[in-house]
């Protein structure tokens, strides 16, 4: 009874450092990004001012440039092709996801349930893709595509992401299969389940949650990649990390075109983000941590 | 019929891996032809190649700047390493207090880690600019932090750290959260201070989940090219010319494909040996935190 005024300032005090702490985490983790979205709000004579604007009339026209191609005051010229790496990203991000699907995740089951030969080879093999330096393999395959008139084609491109999602897709995959007791996948078998039905009937739809932020999971490290699109594709296919970059070049520096389309890039990326979240654990770790 | 069936049975698994393995060969092959060429002194357009042993690997083992950046890319790595892991541990500390509102802030803190590295590093770049916000903050004028030979390394360090310490955070988290809730109770109930309950409990029992996050991180960093690439391209002057970055360029802007691809090896096998003893780490102290 004595010691609970004492107990108490102990805690406030307590609670007081880590609610500061946290607040300082989160400060040092949003700014930039906070910075960046105020930055596309204003006008290039703004954002080069001497001493930075926190307070200013927020202004649409960097949105406008880079998606309708409407001329930024200030600036002659504006990318309009914005729009193209956007839509090329769409389009090689999923056709990359749904790709590894059908590939990785029967492979990912079969890894999980069966015992058969050179199956740890197989499993690690995915993997080492994950750890190969990518210019190691972007030389050949330049090369490879050069001849076979993949460069700078759609296909070309989804095949070259199978580097990113199909091993993110076996692994993370592999560990939910593992999770299913193996009691339930033996009755079915008794009930005269072919496995082909055990796996489409039974097991994928015990593992749909998982399944779902993979894929996520996998269609957001496809979105961020940049070293691929930059080496294998030309204007036509270069997804919107390459088209980012591209607001600042010699002949031009669009800073606010360029945080708006940063936005823009990161936007789809934002959201989905929440709805994962109980899963991301697991498929940052590619699985090795059971989240 | 029951050998129908045994073959049958032995068959499913190969069949289901059947299509994945069809497209693994297909990416393996440039693996190998990789290997291959760097064996030759094969330049993009030349037609004609030649085998000529491991000459692109004495050559780059004498050149002063394969060493350099071999270096340099090696103290990057550490020096992430620790920064990441120090940051990222604390951050997971905090955040495995159960006070209000922190799942907020348990979402929020995840965002930098799903944008593009290459965006993140641009809007750095903004940030770090001669007139930009953080000369404000730090009241330095006119200082260019990613364009000063000493500044430029410890600048993408900055940048490195603030896009992956939250994948530690994240990591090391959800391992505070799994671990068993009897031994602190004994532990509080015994009177330990906080440090001596962390220190004897916590960090063993944590081992793991650093040593999986490290390997991670340890892999990446030592392939690291999209930040740098939107940044400072390996300069001013080769002060961050890490080796993919320096891959990069002896290919794609000199041609030497050979020669870039001896280097690429090189650092394949060492990041083929750093995983391996992240590995061991990993394995050891799972064993170790299981009682085993």
């Amino acid at each position: 009874m004595k010691n609970r005024p004492r107990q108490n300032a102990k805690d406030t005090r307590k609670k007081v450092l880590i609610y500061s702490g946290i607040v300082l985490f989160l400060i040092f983790a949003l700014f930039p990004i906070f910075w960046i979205f105020l930055m596309s709000l204003k006008t290039d004579k703004e954002i080069i001012a001497s001493i930075p604007k926190f307070f200013f009339r927020p202004t649409l026209e960097n949105y406008e440039a880079i998606l309708f191609g409407l001329k930024a005051a200030g600036t002659e010229t504006s990318r309009p092709d914005f729009i193209l790496y956007f839509k090329n990203s769409l389009i090689i991000t999923s056709g990359a996801v749904i790709v590894s699907l059908l590939v990785g995740v029967p492979a990912a089951y079969a890894l999980a349930r069966f015992k058969f030969k050179f199956k740890e080879d197989i499993a690690f093999t995915f993997l080492s893709f994950r750890f190969a330096p990518e210019i190691a393999v972007i030389i050949p395959i330049f090369v490879i595509y050069r001849s076979l008139g993949l460069y700078n084609t759609y296909i070309g491109m989804i095949l070259v992401y199978q580097l990113i999602t199909l091993p993110l897709i076996v692994w993370i995959m592999r560990g939910y299969f593992e999770d299913i007791p193996d009691s339930i996948e033996q009755a079915a078998r008794l009930d005269g389940y072919s496995w082909f039905s055990i796996f489409r009937k039974i097991s994928l739809p015990l593992v749909k949650p998982g399944l779902a932020s993979t894929a996520i999971l996998s269609f957001i490290f496809a979105w961020n990649n940049f070293i691929f699109g930059l080496v294998l594709g030309a204007k036509e296919t270069f997804p919107v990390t390459v088209g980012t970059l591209g607001f600042i070049s010699y002949e031009s520096v669009l800073w606010g075109q360029m945080a708006a389309a940063s936005m823009v890039t990161i936007l789809p990326e934002i959201i989905i983000a929440f709805f994962i979240q109980k899963y991301l654990v697991r498929g940052l770790s590619l699985g090795a941590v059971r989240g | 019929m029951p050998i129908k069936n045994s073959f049958s049975r032995r068959a499913v698994p190969y069949f289901f891996v059947l299509p994945a393995l069809f497209l693994t060969i297909g990416i393996l092959y440039p693996f190998i032809l990789s290997l291959y060429y760097s064996l030759t002194d094969y330049r993009l357009g030349s037609a004609a190649i030649e085998f000529i042993g491991f000459k692109n690997y004495l050559v780059i083992f004498s050149s002063a700047s394969f060493w350099r950046s071999l270096g340099l890319t090696a103290g990057y790595t550490a020096a992430s390493l620790v920064l990441q892991i120090g940051l990222g541990l604390a951050g997971a500390l905090l955040l495995n207090n159960d006070v209000k509102g922190i799942q907020v802030a348990r979402s929020l803190i995840i965002l930098p880690l799903m944008m593009p590295p290459v965006v993140a590093a641009l809007m750095w770049k903004v940030i770090m600019a001669p007139n930009g916000v953080l000369n404000y903050l730090t009241g330095l004028v006119q200082f260019s932090w990613l364009g000063t030979n000493t500044a430029a390394l410890p600048s993408l360090l900055i940048i490195d750290t603030w896009i992956y310490t939250p994948f530690v955070t994240v990591i090391l988290l959800a391992g505070l959260r799994s671990l068993p809730q009897e031994p602190y109770e004994a532990a509080v109930l015994d009177g330990g201070s906080p440090w001596f309950i962390f220190r004897t409990l916590t960090l063993p029992l944590l081992k793991p989940f650093i040593f999986i996050t490290a390997l991670f991180r340890t892999i990446d960093s030592l392939k690291t090219f999209d930040i740098i690439y939107a940044t400072t391209k390996g300069g001013p002057g080769s002060s961050t010319m890490l080796l993919q970055v320096k891959a990069y360029f002896e290919s794609f802007r000199h041609y030497s494909m050979g020669s870039a691809l001896s280097m690429m090896m090189v650092l394949w096998l060492v990041i083929f040996v750093m995983s391996r003893v992240l590995v061991g780490f990993w394995a050891r102290s799972s064993r170790q935190a299981l009682g085993r």
